[in-house]
């Protein structure tokens, strides 16, 4: 809990500061845990590093459940995203590299290059069906 | 786990003030002019704030202090170059911030793009500006076999080594193979006769001389990590605001002052020049024209695959890393078509000391840098990143001013007084 409020904190006070560099977008829906676009699917999204520091290359985890709260196995999941107001993407390609079990899965290779928005973009393929989500993230200045 | 807490973020947001200033580490209020706000900013900017470089797990010798040594005696040694007359230090020299002030390098030939800096290099997870490189030793391998630059082969820098380093590099790295019975020239990137000399070796042969060329890299590596960046004026004016010590608050001038204001705000500089070394070490397209329009370099995107299939990457047989300790090539983006004609961010530190700019020198002086940033036009191969950013005159000048105190001392590790 303290951690989940001390990086809901940084992100928040990432949002203010960085009026003074590129501002992202006012009301930017931080959300950790979100419907896909088709309802399909609850994804929840968490950093697994203690602290998330620029440049710092750390895993995340996924957990999908259907919209009745059966969690999903077996899903492909493609990652994707980075900084819209850049038009770039993640300086590396995070990837989906092993299913933890309970509709949990591991996403390696995540690292942000610099503080401001970023989006973090799954797309979920399962006898479900596929659908796709995306999260938003602001990066607070670090060194 | 942390999954079953929920409107936090309702909560959060609702007390948006309050708890930033909480987790602020300057909950009392900025100094010297500046908002909290901006000190959390200018505090990441700090030297202090540098980590020590990561260890480089696929060069196991780049702590050893003889390994140091060798490097340093090859970096300035110019029989490790076709004609005798080029080193590392011919381009990269000491004197000159470790680079040579020209627009494009010049060896043995002229290169194709401007010369770095190699100081601070062991931060990176890519080299040169492209980034076809993982890892230092791997990058100072490039430039031997370069026709441009060193323009010899392995097999030539073996035999060299063993005539003049043989006993330096046993003591590291273990018995050199016999080279007696080895032509004279011969290697993969050599010219037609060497080449076809290469060929002709037999598999273990190219592997034992392919071993000892990775070495010599991995000492070369081993020297240029003990490069650092020295405190500039910029840091002791961060260093004095972030400790409310007044004495230093004059440290920079007004100007530089105002500049440093546009380099975190307005300007937009800090968003990629981010951190202690003032690089995200990432890889940018800028709209910095093309210096050869007919023949368009895409940077990042030609180098992708260039650093994965390079045979002395992290993974490859001449590593000392295993698999699992290979994350940035695991993790490589290859599919970002910003990567097209994109190119490093430079780390700025005694940027003032080393025009001129760009990776191929297309910018003569700071002030013509920050007038292209402020014009940002159009890339001519993928598409810049850029957007206009309105600064008056004034501003650029204060910005440009602000830059020059950026300059520090370059220090060896294990020396006691920089160069």
């Amino acid at each position: 809990m303290i951690r989940r409020q001390f990086f809901t904190a940084l992100a928040l006070l990432a949002t203010v500061f960085l009026a003074a560099c590129m501002s992202p977008p006012t009301g930017l829906d931080l959300s950790q845990k979100r419907s896909t676009a088709r309802n399909l699917y609850l994804v929840e999204v968490q950093s697994l590093a203690d602290q998330i520091a620029i440049n710092k290359m750390h895993a995340w985890e996924a957990k999908v459940k259907l919209a009745t709260g059966e969690p999903v196995r077996g899903a492909s999941i493609t990652v994707g995203g980075g900084m819209p107001q850049h038009g770039h993407g993640y300086p590396t390609q995070p990837r989906v590299t092993k299913e933890l079990g309970d509709g949990r899965y591991l996403i390696e290779g995540m690292k942000f290059s610099m503080s401001g928005w970023w989006e973090l973009k799954l797309k979920i393929d399962s006898s479900a069906g596929v659908d796709d989500v995306t999260f938003n993230t602001v990066i607070a200045p670090g060194p | 786990m942390h999954f079953g807490i929920r409107h936090i973020l309702t909560m959060a947001m609702a007390a948006t003030v309050s708890i930033a200033g909480a987790a602020s580490a300057f909950p009392w209020g900025g100094a010297d002019g500046w908002s909290k706000q901006e000190m959390e900013v200018l505090s990441s900017l700090r030297l202090s704030q540098l980590a020590p470089a990561p260890e480089d797990r696929s060069n196991r010798y780049e702590g050893l202090p003889a390994a140091v040594e060798l490097g340093k005696r090859i970096f300035f040694d110019k029989r490790f170059s076709s004609n005798g007359e080029v080193s590392c230090a011919s381009c990269h020299d000491p004197k000159q911030q470790f680079q040579d002030g020209r627009e494009l390098g010049r060896g043995v030939g002229t290169g194709a793009r401007r010369t770095m800096p190699v100081v601070g290099l062991a931060h990176s997870p890519f080299l040169f500006w492209d980034g076809r490189k993982d890892s230092a030793w791997s990058q100072a391998l490039g430039p031997l076999e370069d026709p441009a630059e060193h323009g010899g082969n392995r097999v030539a820098y073996a035999r060299v080594l063993q005539a003049n380093y043989q006993k330096e590099y046993e003591a590291v790295f273990g018995p050199m193979p016999g080279l007696a019975r080895l032509p004279r020239d011969a290697g993969p990137l050599g010219d037609d006769r060497q080449r076809a000399a290469w060929k002709e070796l037999d598999e273990p042969t190219r592997q034992a001389v392919s071993r000892v060329f990775a070495n010599m890299g991995k000492a070369i590596a081993a020297y240029e990590k003990t490069l650092h960046y020295g405190a500039s004026r910029m840091d002791r004016y961060l260093d004095g605001i972030v400790s409310r010590d007044a004495s230093a608050y004059n440290v920079l001038s007004q100007q530089e002052k105002n500049g440093l204001r546009v380099f975190i705000g307005k300007g937009q500089c800090v968003t990629c020049h981010s951190g202690p070394l003032l690089s995200d070490q990432h890889f940018h397209n800028t709209g910095i024209p093309q210096r050869n329009p007919a023949k368009p370099d895409t940077g990042r995107r030609a180098a992708i695959a260039k650093v994965t299939r390079d045979e002395f990457n992290c993974m490859g047989p001449f590593s000392d890393a295993g698999k699992e300790d290979c994350d940035e090539l695991r993790f490589i983006a290859q599919e970002d078509h910003s990567l097209d004609a994109a190119f490093k961010t430079p780390s700025l530190r005694n940027v003032a000391l080393r025009a001129p700019y760009m990776h191929a020198g297309q910018k003569q002086t700071l002030a013509d840098v920050v007038d292209h940033y402020r014009k940002a036009p159009a890339s001519r191969v993928g598409h810049s990143e850029l957007k206009r950013i309105e600064l008056s005159e004034q501003e650029a000048r204060d910005l440009v001013a602000f830059l020059g105190t950026l300059s520090g001392p370059i220090l060896e590790r294990g020396q006691a007084n920089g160069q």
